[in-house]
């Protein structure tokens, strides 16, 4: 069996101290297997983004390891080589851009992380990654794209490094749900073809459901279940997964 | 046949844009609301719903501003033509609006009974303090909430339950016609459910006559609305009761939108989704024609030339395509 990419092991992060303190991840320990899509799902509060924080070494844990690639990366302090591995996109493709810069100048500031390895070609083969032309767009200001062009514009930056991992935290949200597919769409293709993979957070299991290998559900900092996307969503074991699936409005009744 | 509660006839509303040019965001739509029933009203960002909302509400404000319309609920008529400000007497009491990003709206110094005693006040002139906090407590206790709710400050509540009570608050005066404007939609998947319970009670009881539910989310409306109506680039393109529009939609942007739904259902896991392709058009200069036919995989010549024919009626079933015109029973998802 091969070595996961990543391995959590009793992560926990814990904000504020005494009785006010608030485990906000809890003793959580998962893999993220390499060429394969995991979603976390679960309400706000839940712990999803403080996850993705300390994945991303944006947030230090309190307690319990995170190793990449089979090396201890918990204490580690060269971001820089780290995040070369693991890039991620955030929630709001509307917020995340300077509106003063042109797309090119944009996706340019990834050389104060890749040096001369940024090469407007990289450039052009991370924007056909995600479909989008490099002539069509590199000209442009933000407010000349579409909202889901932007956000594919966030994905091809976070391609720039080449990163093993990609986290994206919420990554479709902000999207009309005409726009959702299409970039999760980009998602499973960068996972078929490039062997990408995903650590996709969303509150939505209709989103998860349509990309995942593996699913992991959270609820108060705790993981409640985890396992095959298929038996998590249709056969869920845990209470509180069944009781998320009965609140979850469809569009056809359950046959 | 009894009168509908709400009739809205030619509603056109327009944002004063730069150098003059207006863009014209609701177009001309016509709406019917039997009493006692929820209409949905759905589309993508940028189709007018909110614009709509804001017209029906007679909440517009500058720069939007409302052109022509004929509004009638519960035998009131009221002309929206000319630039008269609607009748204080409407708003409220006739109709309320629930504001997007409501739960965000409370003031954080203002406990919830001290907001409540104002909006009485405001509305019906001189009241008891002790009247209008004992209207406030016995809505909440009628609809199951928590007394507590009366002395606490926004910071106190959850997310959910402001929602909640910023719903009970635009209710509190009976209201014959609530409109919601994305009420759900910052929600998790169980407050949205507690919310579309409580509106659905707030209907049974009769504290309100009928709602209009504006999302761009087609599994809650299909959770909580009798009939929907699809909005596209300011204008109706279809309309009909939920389960009839759900399972055979008329028109092709209404089955696009059904299509690139993502519901945990295990269909989804094996087809490939592709979404619609294109955006919404600039309402500046919308398309010629049918202004869907850019992004429409059954659009023809026609199409692109002459506004496509109303079949049918909004009261009943509504849709408005050339395509539909020459296949009237063809099922539209087969096509996609």
């Amino acid at each position: 069996m091969t070595e996961p990419l990543v391995r959590a092991e009793h992560l926990t992060r814990v904000f504020g101290r005494g009785a006010a303190a608030v485990r906000a991840v809890d003793d959580v320990s998962f893999a993220l297997r390499r060429g394969e899509i995991t979603t976390v799902v679960g309400e706000s509060g839940s712990g999803k983004s403080t996850l993705a924080r300390m994945l991303l070494k944006l947030l230090p844990v309190t307690s319990g390891r995170i190793v990449f690639a089979g090396t201890d990366v918990t204490g580690r302090t060269d971001t820089t080589a780290y995040w070369r591995q693991v890039q991620a996109v955030f929630q709001d493709p509307f917020g995340a851009f300077n509106q003063f810069f042109t797309v090119r100048r944009l996706l340019a500031r990834s050389r104060r992380l890749l040096g001369a390895d940024l090469t407007e070609q990289r450039m052009a083969e991370a924007l056909e990654q995600v479909g989008l032309r490099a002539g069509d767009v590199l000209g442009r200001y933000p407010h000349q794209l579409s909202g889901g062009q932007r956000q594919r514009v966030m994905i091809a930056r976070a391609l720039l490094a080449g990163p093993s991992l990609l986290i994206a935290d919420e990554a479709t949200s902000m999207l009309d749900a005409s726009l959702r597919a299409t970039i999760l769409n980009v998602l499973t293709d960068l996972r078929d073809s490039a062997g990408l993979t995903i650590l996709f957070i969303t509150h939505d299991i209709g989103q998860a459901c349509y990309v995942s290998d593996q699913v992991l559900v959270l609820s108060t900092g705790r993981l409640v279940e985890y396992g095959p996307a298929e038996q998590v969503i249709f056969d869920p074991r845990h209470e509180y997964t069944r009781r998320l699936l009965a609140d979850v409005p469809r569009l056809h009744d359950p046959t | 046949m009894t009168a509908p509660l709400l009739r809205a006839r030619g509603l056109r509303a327009a944002y004063t844009g730069q150098r003059g040019a207006d863009i014209v965001a609701v177009d001309g739509v016509d709406l019917e609301l039997p009493a006692g029933q929820v209409l949905g009203i759905a589309g993508e960002s940028g189709c007018g719903k909110s614009t709509l909302a804001a017209v029906l509400s007679l909440t517009a404000r500058p720069p939007l501003s409302v052109l022509d319309g004929e509004l009638t609920v519960d035998g009131d008529r009221l002309d929206l033509s000319g630039d008269r400000p609607p009748p204080r007497t409407w708003r409220g009491s006739v109709v309320s609006l629930l504001p997007q990003g409501a739960m965000n709206s409370l003031s954080p110094t203002t406990r919830i009974g001290d907001l409540a005693v104002d909006v009485i006040r405001a509305h019906r002139g001189r009241t008891r303090r002790t009247d209008a906090l004992d209207r406030l407590a016995d809505r909440l206790d009628a609809l199951d909430l928590p007394r507590r709710v009366v002395d606490s400050y926004p910071h106190q509540l959850s997310g959910g339950m402001r929602q909640r009570v910023v719903t009970v608050l635009s209710t509190l005066l009976d209201p014959r016609l609530l409109i919601a404007d994305e009420p759900t939609s910052a929600l998790d998947v169980s407050t949205q459910r507690q919310l579309t319970e409580l509106l659905r009670e707030l209907l049974h009881r009769g504290l309100v006559g009928g709602i209009v539910f504006v999302t761009h989310d087609l599994p809650v409306l299909r959770a909580v609305a009798d009939r929907i109506a699809i909005m596209y680039a300011g204008r109706l393109v279809e309309v009909g009761d939920t389960a009839g529009l759900i399972d055979d939609p008329r028109h092709p942007y209404t089955a696009a939108l059904l299509a690139s739904v993502l519901v945990p259902e295990p269909a989804i896991r094996t087809r490939r989704i592709g979404g619609i392709a294109g955006a919404p058009p600039d309402l500046s200069a919308p398309p010629a024609g049918c202004r869907f036919h850019p992004r429409c995989s059954l659009a023809t010549d026609v199409c692109t030339r002459q506004e496509p024919p109303a079949l049918g009626t909004v009261a009943d079933r509504y849709a408005t395509c050339w395509w539909r015109a020459d296949h009237p029973d063809e099922d539209l998802e087969a096509r996609l």
